[in-house]
């Protein structure tokens, strides 16, 4: 019987060693997706008894957790809450987490795995876990403007530094406060909830990356100009511009803004078409690149891709396989082309800078409780969706649009501002929203803005992107242009 | 003229006593920790358990080297450290509770329980001088085994918790009569399988190089496995079913080495126990927990969902590889966390790392049983031995298993760690069969 028995203490063995795998497969394998369950409370214990790491904007922590006397023994607390929401999002007990608190959590709290040998040290020192920093690209001068200029108009601007990607602002309006969802009395927590959640202002709606997409309206010129541009067109070719243009197989008809012609004899060059941004010309332009090429290019820009910056960014969408009338409206933007102001911030961002896109980011770098770095962002080629060349030529035709063109109100003094102008249609009887691309300064850019005022914000159904939008767009550039000179001045850069 | 041999007996009581420092120190350490992360002092009453602890050990250690000094030097101290680990738990389940939902003093009666068990685990020693008298009440044992594995179906008496039927009610009291059938079908199996080894091992046909058992001698396995496919069905727990049934394949192999018998086994149990859950909903129910735990649609249904087990699973899972220290997790989140899911709130605050600590003391003792049985020189012997060391592995694998989804969960409580004082006492009446057992094995000559 020896023999079986010694047969037998081999299978215990198997035994407990199966015991010690699946042990092991609950508490290491799995247990990163376990502790992400929602339904997991012992994760939400944990993380409110430990110190939550601060997001940090310009060396000022914007959310941060400070220890009180209750059972979750840490406050998260937000200076200028509403101003930075966007992109702080909230830290509730009851709705979890949502922008960069949610993307960038498991480094907040402490339990992400590049903080391993700190919690290591941490625990061998005998010292509370503590989360790491999160320094963010933004300018909080540069938010400010932004956000005071949108004012309480509903709508988004967005920032990018074109050289690097670097996100320098983003608004949406209107904002809320996130310390009003971060409170630890579940019923206040609730019924402040239920207000944001019901306004139909809809203020949780991060409109520049997350909110519902947009036509992009005008500002899609610049995708079907570079489209042809890349396929032989110059800024002098002359394009077929008549007053009012039937489209194919169809009754509708797209007109000029007003209806006015564009050009002398309707032979205006591509460069006049979108200085003054005429709707038939590229209609037909449109028609005549095909579809294919212009999908192509816009998505070589992004469309379609869902980017995180950390945070999710809604893709940005295209039609599919549109006949010829529903080309002619999606070269200028109508139709079912939608993007974010995110997206035509990359459009206007790889135009700036010679025709190469940088992928945008939020975050600059991430550092453990005694401030040893973690990581630091490093600038990445997104796409290059165009040349040099070409960037030029569509540069120099957007100086054009606000010297002369729809853009004017843009313009700033010494100087030299390139953009696009953009008026969308939201829907029949709404007004439409409109639109502002613009980066500057043209000959060496620092900073691409993007802005969208809902349904002409303040202006109504009067407005268009050059009334509206091109003004916020240049009180973001001349405050953009003066940080990056101090902080040249700084050595910063 | 006759000369008395020398009986030379190899004592390792000293090695022992060393050990027991050991086990000592961990649960009385554990149990300061306890109180100094919840409450933030040491427990009032920390003297008087190390005292209590110290003099436990010092009692059953001085028991060993009066009646039994051969015994084998580890099962004692480690089944003394599980016990006092869990015991710790317990209390500091006791504190948890006394801040949230309401006070319960499980450790003051784990503690009773505890000392309780040791004694009997000493009486066993003291009272059975030879294990061979136990091979008399072989089909005794039989009865009354089978009848304490059906108690539960009574109708009055049984009692049903967390859809399993494993318990029995007398004025008040909850008992579990599975821990002491463990014992006395392990009796059963050891008397019936030593005589009938010859037949059950050398009789019947080859087919395929395996020889195959004379149909006539597949009476007892299909005995066995008719007992354990009811007790699945009729108990709703395929921890005990498996637990038995494991225990007479494993004793029925080690009998006559006949891996044809494994083999059969393992067909019939997996077949039975594919067809329970295609007849019997409430079977299948429960296998649909184990399966689709995480599965919001089966977390969900009340009764009989996979909640409690998914908490287990976040307990451990938050626990991750070190624990969260002694007091400094939330293991009474999950419910009959100081029974049934003990293992998880230990994970939870140990981690892995004690996990596996506790798993090894386990190992020990279920390897120092089969040592025993190796050593012993009467076939009944080996049989019991083997046999009882064999319960508690299979017993820890349906629990440990069950916890961490190895397996369907079960009602079975972990072996010394969880509260529950048929349990408890029950395994330390084994470990004191054990202990007697290895004394016998551990001499090197017979007694004259």
């Amino acid at each position: 019987m020896n023999s079986a028995i010694r047969r037998l203490s081999i299978v215990v063995l198997v035994m407990f060693l199966a015991l010690m795998g699946s042990s092991t497969s609950v508490q290491f394998f799995d247990a990163k997706s376990l502790n992400a369950d929602p339904r997991n409370r012992n994760t939400l214990y944990r993380e409110y008894g430990t110190f939550r790491g601060p997001i940090v904007v310009d060396g000022q922590a914007i959310a941060s957790s400070s220890p009180v006397d209750d059972p979750f023994g840490y406050q998260r607390t937000y200076s200028d809450g509403a101003l930075f929401a966007p992109v702080t999002g909230f830290y509730s007990v009851v709705y979890g987490r949502t922008g960069i608190e949610q993307a960038e959590n498991t480094l907040l709290n402490g339990s992400d795995d590049s903080l391993f040998w700190t919690r290591l040290g941490d625990l061998l020192a005998g010292k509370e876990q503590r989360g790491a920093t999160v320094e963010l690209t933004l300018r909080s001068e540069l938010q400010r403007v932004a956000s005071d200029s949108l004012g309480a108009q509903r709508g988004a601007v967005v920032a990018l530094d074109p050289r690097t990607g670097e996100i320098l602002a983003m608004v949406t309006s209107p904002s809320y406060d996130p310390a009003r969802l971060a409170g630890h009395t579940t019923a206040d927590v609730v019924s402040a909830y239920k207000a944001l959640n019901d306004d139909p202002q809809r203020p949780l709606v991060d409109r520049a990356i997350a909110g519902d997409t947009y036509a992009p309206g005008s500002l899609f010129k610049l995708v079907t100009t570079t489209a042809a541009l890349e396929s032989g067109y110059t800024p002098d070719t002359p394009l077929y511009a008549p007053p009012e243009l039937t489209l194919p197989l169809s009754s509708a008809t797209i007109t000029n803004f007003g209806k006015e012609p564009c050009g002398p004899d309707d032979r205006p060059t591509l460069a006049y078409a979108l200085q003054h941004s005429c709707n038939t010309p590229f209609a037909g332009l449109a028609m005549s690149l095909g579809w294919d090429s212009i999908a192509r290019k816009a998505r070589e820009f992004g469309w379609g891709d869902s980017l995180s910056i950390p945070m999710a960014v809604t893709p940005s969408r295209l039609p599919k396989s549109p006949d010829a009338a529903q080309t002619a409206m999606s070269g200028i933007g109508q139709f079912d082309v939608r993007a974010t102001p995110l997206q035509m911030a990359m459009v206007g961002s790889a135009i700036a800078n010679g025709g190469v896109l940088m992928r945008p980011y939020l975050v600059a770098d991430t550092r453990d409780s005694s401030l040893q770095v973690l990581s630091v962002a490093r600038p990445e080629t997104y796409s290059t969706p165009m040349s040099a060349a070409t960037a030029t030529q569509l540069r120099d035709m957007m100086i054009s649009v606000v010297e002369g063109g729809t853009g004017t109100a843009a313009r700033i003094p010494g100087v030299s501002v390139a953009g696009k102008t953009g008026t969308a249609e939201s829907g029949t009887d709404a007004a439409p929203h409109a639109w502002f691309l613009g980066f500057a300064p043209a000959d060496n850019p620092v900073v691409v803005v993007v802005v969208i005022v809902e349904n002409g914000g303040n202006a109504g159904s009067e407005a268009t992107g050059g009334t509206v939008a091109a003004p916020i767009a240049k009180a973001v550039i001349e405050k953009a242009i003066e940080l990056d000179q101090q902080r040249k001045d700084q050595g910063l850069r | 003229m006759a000369t008395v041999a020398d009986v030379r007996i190899r004592s390792s009581r000293r090695a022992e006593g060393f050990l027991l420092a050991i086990a000592v120190a961990i649960p009385v350490t554990a149990y300061a920790i306890v109180g100094l992360a919840v409450t933030g002092g040491l427990p009032a009453n920390v003297w008087f358990f190390a005292l209590g602890t110290v003099c436990l050990a010092i009692a059953g250690h001085g028991a060993l080297r009066a009646w039994a000094p051969a015994a084998d030097p580890v099962l004692f101290p480690a089944a003394f450290a599980l016990n006092g680990v869990g015991l710790a738990m317990i209390y500091r389940l006791d504190l948890e509770r006394a801040a949230t939902s309401g006070a319960t003093h499980y450790a003051t009666r784990q503690l009773a329980w505890s000392v309780i068990g040791v004694a009997l685990a000493v009486l066993v020693i003291v009272t059975l001088r030879d294990h061979r008298k136990l091979r008399r009440f072989t089909y005794t044992a039989m009865v009354a085994g089978l009848a304490c594995l059906l108690l539960p179906l009574l109708p009055i008496l049984g009692h049903e918790r967390r859809g399993a039927r494993l318990w029995i009610e007398v004025f008040g009291l909850s008992f579990q009569p599975a821990e002491i059938a463990k014992i006395l079908l392990a009796i059963f199996f050891a008397g019936y399988l030593v005589t009938h080894r010859d037949n059950l091992a050398l009789a019947g046909p080859k087919v395929l190089g395996v020889r195959l058992p004379r149909l006539r001698d597949l009476g007892p396995i299909v005995l066995a496995w008719v007992a354990s496919i009811a007790v699945l069905v009729y108990e709703k727990d395929l921890g005990t079913s498996m637990l038995f049934f494991g225990l007479f394949v494993a004793m029925l192999y080690v009998a006559t080495e006949r891996l044809s018998w494994v083999l059969i086994g393992v067909v019939l149990f997996g077949a039975g126990a594919v067809a329970a859950g295609a007849i019997f909903p409430h079977v299948a129910a429960r296998y649909d927990v184990w399966l689709h735990a995480l599965n919001p649609v089966v977390y969900d249904k009340s009764p009989g969902g996979s909640e409690q087990l998914v908490r287990g699973l976040f307990g451990l899972a938050n626990g991750g590889l070190f624990g969260t220290g002694l007091g400094q997790g939330i293991p009474g989140q999950v419910p009959f966390a100081e029974s049934d899911f003990i293992v998880s709130s230990l994970g939870e605050e140990l981690g892995l790392t004690g996990l596996m600590a506790l798993l090894a003391l386990y190992l020990l003792i279920v390897e120092r049983a089969f040592r025993t049985a190796i050593g012993m020189r009467d076939g009944f012997g080996k049989l019991l031995a083997a046999g009882l060391g064999f319960a508690i592995a299979m017993q820890l694998f349906v629990v440990v298993g069950g916890v961490t989804r190895l397996i369907p969960l079960t009602g079975l409580t972990t072996p010394f760690l969880a509260y529950g004082g048929s349990s408890l006492l029950a395994n330390w009446v084994v470990i004191g069969l054990l202990l007697r057992m290895s004394h016998d094995s551990r001499r090197e000559e017979a007694v004259p």
